[in-house]
C-alpha cells in the first residue's frame, strides 16, 4: 500500500467552513471529508453529497414488520386453533382484525425503527470497539476539519486553503485504505 | 392586495342557485304520506321477491332509537307501523342532508379557527405569512355556525329526536338527559359557542390588522394572550358542541372521546383547506411570499392530522366493538349493516390515500399532490359528517342523490363567496408581525 497525502484545513466557526466549502468545490477539488463536532445545516447540500436513502429502507421494513404481525396472528389465532375466546370471532382474520391492529401497528414500528437503525450502523460503519477514525480529537469540540487529497500540487492548495479562512493548514501521511 | 374575480362569484352563485334547486327539489319530493310508502314498500317487496321479512328485522335498531316500538302482535300494525318509520326516514332525508353539508363546512371555518389560535399561542415562526388565508377562511364561522343553529331549530325533531315532546314521553333515557337535552338548553349553549369563537375571531382579526400600522409589538402580545385564552375555552366548548350538535341525533348512545374525534376531523379539514386556498392565491401569484416549505408544512400536518384522526377513530370503535356492550354497540352495527361502503370507504379517503401519497418529502411540495390527497381528505371528512348523522335520522334509506349534492353545491358556494369576501379585505400579508420576516425567509 502506498502512503498518500492529505491536507487538513482546520476552521474554527461552521459559517467560515460553509463558504469555504462552495470555495473548494466551486475551484474543482475534491473534499475527501469534513469533520464537524455537530451537525451543520446545508454542509451536505454544499459538498453535493447524494441524499440519504434510510427513510425508503425504513419504509420497507416497516411493510416487512406489518406483513410479519398479519401472517404470525393469521396463523397462530385463526388457523392453528381457532378458539373462541370470550366470543371474539375467529372465524376469518378480517372478522377478528381490530383486536389484532394494535400488534400489527407495534410490529410495523418496531421493525421499522429497529432495522433502520441497524442498516444506520452497518452503512456508517460504527459498533462497539471499532477504532475512532478521527484526524483530530480538536474535531469534536470546537474544530471542524476539512481532508483533501494532495497531488503534487501541495503549494497552491495550501494558499488556496488560507485564503478561505483556515486557521491551521497540516499537510500529513495517510495510510490508503 | 387580492380582489374577487368575476368568474368566482359567478361559479359561486351558480352552485348556490343550482344547490338550492336540486335541494328544493329533493325537499318537495320528499313529502310522501303513509299511503305512498306502503304502495312503494309493496313494489320493492316485489321487486325483492318477499323479502320484507329480513328488512324488518335489519330496521330494528332504527326503530328502537326513534322509540316506536310497541306490538308486534298482528301483521297488519307492524306494516302500518313500518310504513310509518319509512315515511319518517324519507322526510327526514333533506334536513339531515341540509345539516350534514352545513355543519361540514361551518366546521372547516372552525377548524381554521382553532389551527389560527394555536400558531398565535405557541408563536409559530414559519405561519404568519398565511395568516390572512386563515383570518378569510374563519370568516364563515359566525354564519357558517348560524345557519348550523337555525337549521337544527327548522328542522327539530327530524334530526334530533329528543325534540320531540312526544317521543320523550315515551323514553325513560331521554327523560334521564332532559336536563342537558332540551331545545332551550341547545339553543342557549349554542348562542354561547358561537359567541365565544366569534368575539375570539373579531378581536384577532382586529388586533392582526392594528399590528400592520402599529410601531411597537402590543397588539401581537395581545392576540397572545387572547389565543391562549381561546384555546382552552375552544377545548371545552368544542367538545360540548359536538355533543350537543351531533352525538345527540343518537340520544341513546354516548362516547367519551366523541369531541376529540370531532375535532380531529375539523382539525384536518380546516388545514387542508388553509393549503388549498393559499394554493389557489398562489397560482394566481399573490403570495409570492409563501414558498413550497410552507406548503410541505401544510402538507406534514395534513399527513400527521389525518392519522390522529384514524387513531381516534379506531379507538373509539376498537374499544366498543371489544367490548360489545350491546348499549354502545348498536352504533356500530347500524353503520356496519346500512353503511358499510361510507363507513369503510373514508377509511382508505382520511387514511390510507394520505398517508402513502403524503409520505414521501418530495412529494408534500409538489402542488397537485397536495390538491389530489387534499380532495380525499376533503370528500372523506364530509362522509365521515355523513356517517355520523344519516344513519340516525334516515336509517338505511340512505344516498347520494339531490338532497346532498344539493345541499353541499349550496354551502360550498357559500362558503367560497364568503371566504374569498374576506380574503380580499385585507392585504393577504400581515406584514406587522414579529414573525413575519422569520416565515418569509422559511426553509425547510
Amino acid at each position: 500500500m502506498e502512503s498518500t497525502k492529505v491536507i487538513h484545513a482546520i476552521y474554527t466557526d461552521d459559517d467560515v467552513l460553509m463558504s469555504a466549502v462552495k470555495k473548494v468545490k466551486a475551484a474543482k477539488y475534491h473534499i475527501e471529508e469534513i469533520y464537524t463536532p455537530f451537525p451543520v445545516h446545508g454542509l451536505d447540500k454544499a459538498m453535493g453529497l447524494a441524499p440519504t436513502r434510510i427513510a425508503i429502507t425504513a419504509f420497507i421494513y416497516g411493510c416487512l414488520g406489518l406483513t410479519v404481525a398479519i401472517v404470525m396472528m393469521n396463523y397462530i389465532m385463526i388457523e392453528d386453533w381457532p378458539q373462541n375466546i370470550g366470543g371474539k370471532p375467529s372465524f376469518s382474520y378480517l372478522e377478528n382484525m381490530p383486536a389484532f391492529v394494535p400488534i400489527m401497528f407495534e410490529l410495523t414500528v418496531f421493525f421499522s425503527a429497529h432495522l433502520m437503525v441497524i442498516t444506520f450502523y452497518l452503512r456508517s460503519r460504527m459498533w462497539p470497539f471499532k477504532k475512532a477514525e478521527n484526524p483530530d480529537p480538536r474535531t469534536t469540540d470546537d474544530h471542524f476539519l476539512m481532508e483533501i487529497p494532495v497531488h503534487g500540487n501541495e503549494k497552491e492548495l495550501e494558499s488556496f486553503l488560507a485564503d478561505t479562512g483556515a486557521v491551521e493548514i497540516n499537510i500529513v501521511d495517510k495510510e490508503a485504505h | 392586495m387580492y380582489t374577487i374575480s368575476n368568474r368566482l362569484k359567478i361559479v359561486s352563485l351558480i352552485l348556490i342557485i343550482v344547490g338550492a334547486g336540486l335541494w328544493g327539489t329533493s325537499y318537495v319530493s320528499s313529502h310522501v304520506s303513509v299511503e305512498d310508502v306502503k304502495t312503494m314498500l309493496a313494489e320493492e317487496d316485489a321487486s325483492h321477491g318477499g323479502g320484507h321479512g329480513t328488512e324488518a328485522t335489519t330496521h330494528e335498531p332504527a326503530a328502537d332509537s326513534h322509540g316506536e316500538e310497541t306490538s308486534h302482535d298482528s301483521a297488519e300494525a307492524h306494516d302500518d307501523e313500518h310504513a310509518e318509520h319509512v315515511m319518517h326516514q324519507i322526510h327526514n332525508r333533506p334536513y339531515s342532508a341540509l345539516y350534514v353539508a352545513a355543519f361540514f363546512f361551518f366546521m372547516i371555518a372552525l377548524g381554521v379557527l382553532a389551527f389560527y389560535g394555536i400558531q398565535y399561542a405557541s408563536q409559530a415562526g414559519w405561519s404568519p405569512v398565511l395568516f390572512r388565508v386563515m383570518e378569510g377562511i374563519t370568516y364563515y364561522v359566525l354564519p357558517g355556525g348560524l345557519i348550523v343553529l337555525a337549521i337544527a331549530m327548522w328542522a327539530g325533531d327530524h334530526i334530533f329526536i329528543w325534540m320531540d315532546p312526544e317521543v320523550v314521553a315515551h323514553d325513560e333515557l331521554i327523560q334521564g338527559k332532559a336536563g342537558w337535552l332540551n331545545k332551550t338548553g341547545f339553543f342557549i349553549r349554542g348562542l354561547i359557542f358561537l359567541g365565544g369563537w366569534s368575539l375570539y375571531r373579531y378581536f384577532s382579526r382586529k388586533f392582526s390588522i392594528a399590528q400592520d400600522s402599529a410601531d411597537d409589538n402590543r397588539n401581537f402580545k395581545k392576540n397572545f394572550r387572547i389565543s391562549a385564552a381561546f384555546l382552552v375555552f375552544y377545548i371545552y366548548t368544542e367538545s360540548m358542541m359536538s355533543w350537543d350538535w351531533i352525538m345527540s341525533v343518537d340520544p341513546h348512545w354516548f362516547s367519551t372521546l366523541f369531541g376529540w374525534y370531532v375535532f380531529a376531523s375539523m382539525f384536518v379539514s380546516g388545514i387542508t383547506v388553509i393549503a388549498l386556498v393559499t394554493m389557489y392565491l398562489k397560482s394566481k401569484g399573490l403570495m409570492e411570499f409563501v414558498n413550497d416549505s410552507h406548503m410541505h408544512d401544510l402538507a406534514k400536518f395534513m399527513f400527521a392530522i389525518s392519522i390522529f384522526w384514524t387513531y381516534l377513530w379506531f379507538s373509539q370503535f376498537m374499544l366498543i366493538w371489544y367490548a360489545n356492550i350491546p348499549e354502545e354497540v348498536t352504533y356500530f352495527v347500524t353503520r356496519i349493516e346500512d353503511y358499510k361502503l361510507p363507513f369503510f370507504g373514508m377509511l382508505a379517503l382520511n387514511f390510507i390515500f394520505p398517508f402513502l401519497v403524503l409520505m414521501n418529502s418530495d412529494y408534500k411540495r409538489i402542488n397537485w399532490f397536495i390538491v389530489m390527497a387534499g380532495i380525499a381528505i376533503l370528500v372523506g371528512h364530509y362522509i365521515d359528517v355523513y356517517n355520523m348523522i344519516m344513519p340516525a335520522t334516515v336509517g338505511d334509506r340512505w344516498g347520494f342523490g339531490f338532497a346532498e349534492f344539493g345541499a353541499v353545491f349550496f354551502f360550498l358556494g357559500l362558503f367560497l363567496l364568503i371566504v374569498f369576501y374576506a380574503i380580499s379585505k385585507q392585504p393577504l400579508l400581515a406584514k406587522g408581525n414579529p414573525f413575519v420576516k422569520e416565515s418569509e425567509q422559511f426553509h425547510y
